[in-house]
């Protein structure tokens, strides 16, 4: 027994071991690397796993549970607002009518209203992994047609939830109201109604309350024992305790993870869960996607190919054109139009999360669910060419695509600068460059510390930054420089050689405590090396590498300490009770905020920003005919 | 080709409209280097061995900043206490810069009318740049008649276009050896503030 299940296991890793790298070579994507591998093993060519399909599925269905819990986690209830717009007005839009107008065109090939609808709903999904990652390498999220696309993508995204929560009421027989997954442990199903409806608002708030008040503590005291295993292992339980609550109560796992990551998404340990569960749920849902492609009927497609291909054909037909007539307000322009039409027209991977709950609720039967998958697999392997069809043939027909580059860019706004250690120095950097205005990601390994920084109202992260994936996770492509201001000489170095390896384009500025620290680091061939005890330029030379003109950045710093110094004084008269300590020190922190504020409708910005400005002169010139009389004949 | 060094000083570029494009429009011309001054001096620390230096290997040298309370901004001023060294760019032994020539090329928020001695203004341009006229001739070099971007405060974005291209057009003449054309033609703008 054990050892079939070793074999088994084996047959499944081989299987991804050789054909994810092969499919991601050939430009298909990941998603379609596993779809393909499980094809291969399952029963329609090798036959290598077949029977014991159904428990994978279970196992796997695990991934996709952590999967909806990570983009819980991803979402800023900041970016969110920023992107309401685009993300409610466009991809609202998208997922309604592409829904209604697939759902019509089930219906006109012989569907009942309730499964058309829901594969309406299904098929309106399209693929965040491969879009966003096209998009991403040919460096287009900032134009129009990327912006769009994210919005929509992101809308795709949350739209699951809902989602899932819809499809079993179009389920066809009626009779098994609770999920069939869920049957076995559903303690409620014979309970009266209100009972149900009570426990299940009950269990969700237990979710909210437990994320936001229960877990940081536990993760406080895991994270100080140091041990990175149990931290993960707790990460794991979280989410797994959640899934199993919310079955108990009869609601969707995904849906607790999920409601479980976006309590999670402003903690201090954001980075450290994302960067530690992120291999589990790759895995799991590589696996599930296998067990996808091992599902799929092959002999059905093989009688009906006409039909797979139309419906392929229509399908993105539809899409594309729902999204031609929705985007053109949006885009204002028809090149850029065509790229966000076509690049969302394949049909995604949640639509394979979707079709899986569909049949275990009896809403599709297996034929149009083995059909459906077929389909979306198909789709997603026509992307590339898809993109290129768009880029070779469609985009010069239209002319330049001249994409006004927006300016402040909500997606791009991944913070520039990674601050790696919270001590003294940091600390410090840190704060100004805050008051700058300037993203920070601070990263730091003392979990004490975070907590008191958290209570000042500073966004800190918990976690080790000499490990690449939490780097990755805090942003370290997108940024521009990292500040290391490490305790230890020897994790700075080791920082170092990881920056340079994986994110060479990063400017790296680095903290030393002293002369020989210093040689140490030039010694490796840093340049930009700063002593504590001697040098306080770091700040304003990072200010300077993000472009700001050296005369403010100095001016900015020094105005930084006469407030920090004044500051410390007044602390210095409160320290011993903690509250109005801790709440003096906030206040003083927003104040410098907002008096550094580079934000000209900002009336606090007197002592730097208001030097030279005529802003009140230019209010005060008359027109251009008269003589100008002011006194003064400044600026500009 | 003569070498021009545009000495720039504006401590708020991130502000200005127009000397931001004046800047744009010359500082890809191969003859022109241009030193900007707060950016490299942002602690008014300045490397008096590199800007003699740089004075060295230039032809001519336009101050290039805002016209601040009828003059310049702080960083022109400690530039000239500090680079300005006697018995380099002055005094008996002082013949470093002989035979250069400098000007101002400055913008003002004031129009050109108010500059006359019936105006707001009550002197002209001309009067009001009289301190760097004297130190130039005092280190020796010919003093040539300013650059002025009058109005900067209502200008159209049209204007500052035309403003730009002039600038680059007036430094190729220097540039090319025709300094007595590009005074004469500064000439009736001069005049006009004269009279």
């Amino acid at each position: 027994m054990s050892q079939s299940v070793l074999l088994q296991a084996l047959v499944y890793l081989a299987a991804a071991v050789l054909f994810v790298p092969l499919a991601k070579r050939f430009g298909l994507g990941s998603v379609l690397g596993y779809l393909l591998a499980g094809m291969v093993i399952g029963p329609a060519v090798l036959g290598l796993v077949g029977e014991e399909g159904q428990d994978v599925m279970r196992v796997a269905e695990f991934g996709v549970v952590i999967m909806l819990f990570l983009v819980g986690l991803e979402l800023e209830p900041a970016l969110l607002w920023k992107l309401r717009t685009p993300i409610l007005g466009l991809g609202g839009l998208q997922v309604v009518v592409t829904a209604l107008a697939l759902a019509g065109l089930a219906m006109v090939a012989g569907i009942e209203w309730k499964p058309a609808l829901a594969l309406g709903l299904i098929l309106a999904m399209s693929s965040t992994a491969i879009v966003l990652q096209t998009y991403k390498e040919q460096n287009q999220l900032g134009t129009p047609a990327g912006q769009g696309t994210f919005s929509v993508l992101l809308f795709q995204d949350i739209a699951v939830i809902p989602i899932l929560a819809i499809l079993p009421l179009l389920a066809m027989q009626p009779a098994t109201p609770g999920e069939a997954s869920a049957a076995n442990h559903n303690l409620l199903a014979s309970a009266p109604g209100w009972l149900r409806a009570l426990a299940l608002v009950a269990a969700v708030a237990s979710v909210v309350v437990l994320g936001k008040y229960g877990m940081r503590p536990i993760f406080r005291l895991v994270a100080r024992s140091g041990l990175r295993e149990v931290f993960i292992a707790t990460a794991l339980l979280l989410v797994g305790g959640v899934a199993l609550l919310m079955e108990l109560v009869g609601l969707s796992p995904a849906l607790g993870a999920f409601v479980a990551g976006v309590v999670l998404a402003t903690s201090e340990y954001k980075h450290e869960i994302e960067s530690d569960i992120d291999p589990f749920k790759g895995l799991l849902l590589g696996l599930f996607f296998m067990s996808v492609g091992a599902a799929i009927d092959f002999g059905l497609i093989r009688e009906n190919p006409l039909l797979v291909a139309g419906a392929v054909v229509a399908i993105m037909l539809v899409k594309t054109a729902v999204l031609l007539v929705l985007g053109q307000r949006f885009t204002g322009n028809r090149a850029q139009n065509a790229t966000l039409a076509l690049g969302l027209s394949q049909i995604g991977e949640f639509a394979f999360v979707l079709l899986f709950f569909t049949t275990q609720n009896g809403i599709l039967d297996q034929r149009i669910t083995s059909i459906a998958t077929a389909v979306v697999a198909i789709s997603m392997a026509l992307t590339p060419l898809v993109f290129l069809l768009n880029e070779r043939v469609i985009q010069p027909r239209l002319g330049p695509s001249a994409a006004p580059e927006r300016e402040a860019d909500a997606i791009e706004e991944k913070k520039p600068v990674i601050i790696a250690g919270f001590g003294r120095y940091g600390n410090i950097v840190g704060r100004f460059l805050r008051a700058n205005d300037i993203g920070t990601t601070v990263l730091d390994f003392d979990a004490d510390r975070v907590e008191t920084l958290r209570q000042l109202g500073l966004r800190v992260y918990y976690g080790d930054a000499s490990r690449y994936d939490l780097l990755h996770a805090a942003g370290a492509s997108q940024a521009k420089v990292i500040i290391i201001a490490l305790d230890s000489s020897e994790r700075a170095l080791e920082l170092v050689e990881l920056v340079r390896r994986h994110f060479p384009h990063l400017r790296i500025l680095v903290r030393a405590h002293d002369r020989p620290d210093a040689y140490e680091f030039i010694e490796a061939g840093l340049t930009d090396v700063y002593r504590e005890t001697v040098d306080s330029s770091l700040g304003v030379d990072a200010l300077r590498l993000l472009g700001v003109r050296a005369y403010h950045a100095q001016r900015a710093a020094r105005t930084f300490l006469r407030h920090d110094e004044l500051a410390m004084r007044e602390l210095a008269a409160v320290r011993k009770d903690r509250k109005t300590y801790f709440s003096t020190a906030r206040q003083r922190i927003q104040e410098l905020e907002q008096l550094l504020h580079f934000d000209a409708a900002n009336e606090n910005l007197r002592e730097v920003d208001e030097g030279w400005d005529n802003e009140s002169l230019r209010q005060e010139a008359p027109p251009a005919s008269s003589a100008f009389t002011a006194p003064q004949a400044p600026v500009v | 080709m003569a070498r021009i060094l545009i000495q720039f000083a504006h401590p708020a570029l991130e502000k200005s409209r127009v000397n931001r494009r004046l800047i744009a429009a010359v500082e890809s011309l191969d003859f022109v280097t241009v030193n900007d001054l707060y950016e490299q001096y942002p602690d008014f620390d300045i490397d008096v061995q590199r800007e003699q230096e740089l004075l060295l290997a230039h032809e001519y040298v336009v101050l290039h900043h805002p016209f601040y309370w009828y003059s310049s901004p702080a960083m022109i001023k400690q530039w000239e206490d500090l680079v300005l060294e006697h018995g380099w760019a002055y005094g008996r032994t002082g013949n470093a810069l002989a035979g250069k020539h400098m000007l101002n090329a400055i913008t003002t928020g004031g129009r050109q009318e108010a500059y006359q001695e019936t105006g707001s203004n009550r002197y002209t341009i001309q009067q009001l740049l009289a301190p760097f006229e004297q130190t130039a001739r005092l280190c020796k070099m010919q003093y040539l008649p300013p650059f002025v971007v009058h109005g900067s405060l209502r200008i159209t974005d049209e204007e500052i276009d035309a403003a730009a291209i002039r600038y680059r057009d007036l430094l190729t003449l220097l540039a090319t050896g025709q300094a007595t054309e590009y005074a004469s033609l500064q000439a009736p703008f001069l005049r006009s503030c004269l009279s």
